[in-house]
């Protein structure tokens, strides 16, 4: 074993999660329109392959075969970055995320970071660099407006996030994905917190741009936002990296509140299993956010606003303090 | 203000939303999956016209033009011949030299149907007639005459319900109509001014 460099190690996990990564994002986004055609009383795409299984290969194809368009009026070289901006940054958070582990402890992860959580925040705060700058770069008026308002949103929900989390922060007492997860090994932080784990379902859709909170890319009043300007290879990178971050949250949803790979009532699981678990929760999630995006309407810009800044900051901030002063009184219970 | 707050927190309806959804999902998809279904029509659905024939393989059309003047959309261009007795097309004194019926005029209303006097034009179910050109859809008698092998056609009364085999399907008989030359070669303006002035010549 110590024959094998540990850069090639890493490589090797790297190439694998990012290849299970994606094909989990070409089915999740066939997922997401077999069930939204359900809900809609359709039966989805299923012409190609049988039951459209080979639908996002038929996509992927069209979209390599689209005309690559720069707008005259676009900024160049920020606008052919932009897309790469956002995709590296939402792959990048699946190096830190755990899939699983071992009995001895070992994590199914590329890299265990002890701040874990906080690289997670930064590479999907950094991705919205990638949106803004598209809709800056694009030189015209629609994408220039998703982008002002995906920087706004973006900015105002993660405050709410990242308080809603700080309650999970505190009572695990490490911000290492690991040791938040082997902290639930017993009762899931989705009990003690169930107000900061509704707090961060809200906000997580509202920062992944989903539905009801897709103000950035409102098709109805933007074109499509920030993408409006986007054709072929660089849409599709742009929409690859939306359903990355939809899996991100929803595996960082698992692994902060429903206990990541551990089973319910501390049921002992590790290593295949614990990844089943962690598969069905993710699941769960994706599939949450399919169904809220086929029931609720787009939300209105200034409720959206007031939302964020009137309602969810305040609750998540008491609920943080609530939990700061549960632990300072009651450590031993926690 | 107080309205929107009370909307914004209505938990409530979300939930009675989402069930909605989540139910909705299970229930019977009322989608026909087209080509590969073909779903039951109405038994005297108006689709793609046929000129029939009597028993003895004569043509039913003896070129009265009555089927031309009542198209509400002016889509049929009937140019009657006199008969020889040498060889007789139909029975009567005329017959049908040229009678085509732009498809893509057509409003399918049957009123054709109705006003010919010896029940030579129907309406079939058919109704896959895409093509490409706009030509294609000038249907001339090369496709629109039942082919004697093929029987008589159906009078529209006694047209079975259900799916006909070639539901869709058209004589792929060889158009006689100018269809590489555009569609104005084929209208029916175009039609009645050659043959005036070739009737004047």
């Amino acid at each position: 074993m110590s024959a094998v460099p540990i850069w090639l190690i890493v490589l090797i996990k790297a190439v694998i999660v990012l290849f299970v990564v994606i094909t989990v994002f070409a089915y999740s986004m066939l997922a997401e329109r077999k069930v939204m055609g359900w809900m809609q009383l359709r039966p989805g795409p299923n012409r190609v392959g049988p039951w459209g299984l080979l639908q996002p290969a038929a996509d992927a194809v069209k979209m390599m075969f689209k005309e690559d368009l720069t707008p005259q009026t676009a900024d160049p070289l920020i606008y052919r970055l932009a897309p790469f901006i956002s995709l590296i940054c939402a792959m990048g958070t699946f190096a830190i995320i755990p899939f699983s582990a071992n009995q001895d402890g070992t994590l199914w992860s590329v890299g265990n970071v002890n701040a874990g959580i906080l690289l997670v925040f930064c590479m999907t705060s950094i991705g919205v660099y990638g949106i803004s700058l598209a809709g800056w770069a694009s030189g015209s008026k629609f994408p220039l407006l998703g982008s002002v308002r995906s920087t706004a949103q973006m900015i105002s929900y993660e405050l709410a996030m990242s308080m809603s989390v700080i309650g999970v922060l505190i009572l695990a007492g490490s911000t290492a994905l690991s040791d938040i997860v082997n902290a639930q090994y017993k009762v899931w932080f989705v009990i003690p917190q169930i107000v900061g784990f509704v707090i961060y379902l809200i906000t997580a859709i509202a920062e992944t741009n989903r539905a009801p909170f897709d103000l950035v890319e409102a098709e109805t009043e933007l074109v499509g936002g920030f993408h409006t300007e986007y054709s072929g290879l660089r849409f599709g990178l742009f929409f690859i990296a939306e359903y990355l971050n939809m899996i991100t949250v929803s595996c960082l949803a698992t692994l902060l509140f429903l206990g990541g790979w551990n089973g319910p009532f501390g049921l002992p699981s590790y290593g295949l299993l614990g990844l089943l678990w962690f598969i069905l929760k993710a699941g769960f999630f994706l599939f949450f956010y399919i169904w809220l995006r086929s029931t609720l309407p787009r939300f209105r810009y200034d409720r959206l606003m007031a939302f964020g800044w009137k309602v969810l900051l305040p609750v998540a901030t008491l609920n943080l303090i609530l939990t700061a002063v549960a632990v300072a009184v009651w450590p031993t219970h926690v | 203000m107080s309205d929107d707050r009370k909307n914004l927190f209505n938990v409530g309806a979300i939930v009675r939303g989402l069930s909605t959804t989540f139910s909705y999902m299970f229930k019977k998809k009322p989608t026909v999956q087209y080509p590969s279904v073909m779903k039951q029509h109405a038994p005297r659905f108006h689709g793609l016209h046929e000129l029939r024939r009597y028993a003895d393989g004569k043509e039913r059309c003896i070129g009265c033009e009555l089927c031309a003047i009542a198209c509400p959309a002016n889509a049929i261009t009937v140019i009657g011949a006199e008969n020889s007795p040498e060889d007789r097309r139909s029975p009567g004194e005329r017959f049908a030299a040229r009678y085509e019926i732009d498809e893509l005029r057509c409003i399918f209303c049957g009123l054709c149907e109705e006003a010919c006097p010896t029940d030579a034009i129907v309406l079939t179910p058919r109704f896959e007639m895409a093509d490409y050109r706009r030509g294609a859809f000038v249907y001339a008698k090369d496709r629109l005459l039942v082919p004697p092998e093929a029987g008589v056609g159906t009078p529209p009364d006694e047209r079975p319900g259900g799916i006909p085999a070639d539901l869709g399907g058209v004589f792929r008989a060889k158009d006689t109509v100018d269809i590489t030359a555009g569609y104005e070669a084929t209208n029916r303006g175009h039609i009645l001014k050659e043959h005036t002035r070739g009737g004047e010549a």
